[in-house]
């Protein structure tokens, strides 16, 4: 359920994205998942990946500022309510959430919802305690 | 309306100066000799002794004081006089935190009115004026140098201080300010007020401002000209020496006449220490005749400029340099505080980034200044979450906010952008065009 993140900062400047993702492929790094949060100024691009302690070594080899965060992730239902129904779990148990992103899993029937939380073994429990599941 | 504020000084004859200036610098070298312990190893190490000491001809001999004495003897070890004897203190922001103080006995505060009453005066100021001084008041020399010598000619003080420039507009307007006293850019930010508000020149009564301590060109100065209708003077001063007014304009504006009855100038080599001929920039070096407190001998400014004894049109004899047109160190003044690149980076590591690669960008718009600290992200300060690095932001910018007393914008950049050379880092980008 809990997996590692990888976060790279990026400046906020045309093309910079593109030129990192393109460092990712060439390095034959498969994204799973990712997001961007983004101020004026810079932004932190956040990707699941297979291998996250090789891919931060690659990344870092190439220049980037890099560095792993553990994430929670939790499989969901792909229908209206799917998301809300775990939000309001964690929510009436007063765990929050720093930020989070969701993908489609394999299945079309149920997404992964990737969760930054400061509580996270309480989360973890709270989460397993209601059957939900994680990503390995 | 009077010329000049004391036209005997300032119109002596070359050969008065010669024997009052030669008389001054040898008792001015007797009390330190005596009184400053650190001057007295330095003159002994190359066995001067003070009798050596005749005349100004002899000055290239004594050693020079640098602004790392006055760190080193933080804060009181170079004054001269019991404290007792001290009537004030002043402070710039020194290199590494700790501030440059400095300290005056009564007869310091009288000759450093007098100095800038010379350049009220010189600058068409006289009794009936209303002197509206916009320098800081507080450890800044600014505000109160010019506040005693706009007291000491007789003329009327409005110490209006910096800041509220609503408040400064309406001042201007309603107390009848005929003087302003304030830094170039913030007469021009007070021009952008005024016509921001629709307020047209005749509503106020300015005739002539003195702007000083931080650098400006002619250009500025036409446009200060144009803008608030006035003429506008040239000052110069730094707080080592006393504050505004060892270096004043006259109606000539071509080139500011240094106070050298108080303050002797040399213009030198900055790598050898020779000392120039007339007309050629090297760094400003000062030498105190008359203080008491803390006559500094020979100190080393690190202003570049170049001086002329040719005789101006005024009919004053004293000495006159040109602005400075740069400085041989890393010094930036903005927004007219003091600013050494190793304070932003002392900055930097306590706030935890180990090996900060930074790099500082002035730029000047609507006429106030801007400082942008790009600083590279690495392990130590990049955070996962925008906030962590917002906090960040937050917290090196109140680290420059009490180190410095000026605000800046923080811009965390990739790792590498910021280009490395060899031997001394370049750290300043100054995009203000001031020379």
């Amino acid at each position: 359920m809990i997996i590692k993140q990888i976060s790279i900062f990026v400046e906020n400047k045309p093309g910079r994205l593109a030129e990192i993702t393109k460092i990712i492929a060439k390095n034959n790094i498969n994204i799973r998942a990712l997001s961007v949060a983004d101020t004026t100024h810079f932004g932190i691009l956040r990707i699941i990946v297979d291998d996250p302690e090789e891919v931060e070594r690659v990344l870092k080899a190439e220049g980037l500022t890099v560095s792993i965060t553990s994430v929670i992730t939790a499989c969901i239902h792909n229908r209206p309510g799917g998301l809300a129904e775990v939000l309001e779990l964690l929510a009436s148990n007063d765990i929050t959430i720093e930020y989070m992103y969701a993908f489609i899993a394999k299945s079309e029937n149920e997404a992964y919802v990737v969760m930054r939380i400061e509580a996270e073994g309480a989360a973890v429990e709270l989460l397993k305690e209601h059957g939900f599941t994680g990503m390995e | 309306m009077a010329k000049y504020f004391n036209e005997a000084m300032e119109t002596a004859t070359r050969d008065q100066l010669y024997h009052l200036q030669s008389y001054n610098l040898s008792r001015t070298i007797h009390h330190v000799y005596k009184n400053m312990p650190m001057y007295r190893e330095r003159m002994d190490a190359i066995g001067l002794k003070p009798e050596d000491i005749h005349s100004i001809d002899d000055l290239h001999k004594l050693p020079f004081t640098y602004k790392q004495d006055l760190r080193d003897g933080y804060p009181y070890g170079m004054f001269c006089v019991e404290p007792k004897n001290l009537i004030r203190i002043h402070a710039s922001s020194g290199t590494t935190g700790k501030q440059t103080v400095v300290g005056y006995t009564q007869n310091d505060i009288d000759l450093w009115a007098e100095c800038a009453a010379r350049a009220l005066v010189a600058a068409g100021a006289d009794k009936d004026d209303f002197v509206h001084v916009s320098y800081g008041y507080g450890l800044f020399t600014g505000g109160l140098g010019l506040h005693d010598g706009a007291q000491k000619m007789g003329a009327t003080v409005i110490p209006a201080s910096s800041g509220n420039t609503a408040r400064q507009v309406t001042m201007l307007q309603d107390f009848g300010s005929s003087i302003l006293c304030c830094t170039p850019s913030y007469a021009l930010f007070i021009a952008d007020t005024l016509k921001e508000q629709g307020i047209t020149l005749d509503k106020i009564h300015l005739k002539a401002g003195l702007f000083g301590a931080e650098p400006w060109t002619e250009q500025m100065r036409a446009e200060i000209e144009e803008r608030l209708g006035i003429k506008a003077y040239d000052i110069y001063g730094l707080s080592e020496i006393s504050g505004p007014g060892v270096a004043y304009d006259c109606e000539c504006q071509n080139g500011m006449h240094i106070n050298e009855d108080h303050f002797l100038i040399e213009i030198i080599d900055p790598d050898t220490g020779e000392v120039l001929p007339d007309g050629e920039q090297g760094e400003v070096v000062f030498t105190c005749i008359t203080k008491e407190a803390l006559p500094l001998i020979r100190y080393r400014t690190h202003d570049i400029s170049s001086i002329t004894h040719e005789k101006c049109a005024c009919g004053r004899t004293f000495v006159r340099m040109q602005k400075p047109c740069g400085r041989s160190d890393d010094m930036l003044i903005i927004r007219g505080v003091n600013v050494f690149p190793s304070q932003i980076e002392s900055v930097l590591l306590s706030c935890g980034t180990v090996d900060p690669h930074y790099m500082i960008y002035v730029d000047r718009k609507n006429n106030l200044d801007i400082m942008e600290i790009q600083v590279e992200v690495s392990a130590d300060n990049f955070s996962d979450h925008v906030k962590g690095m917002e906090e960040m932001a937050a917290k090196i910018n109140a680290g420059m906010q009490s180190t410095l007393g000026l605000a800046s914008k923080i811009t965390f950049v990739e790792p590498g952008t910021i280009p490395r050379s060899e031997g001394k880092a370049k750290r300043v980008v100054d995009k203000r065009k001031l020379h």
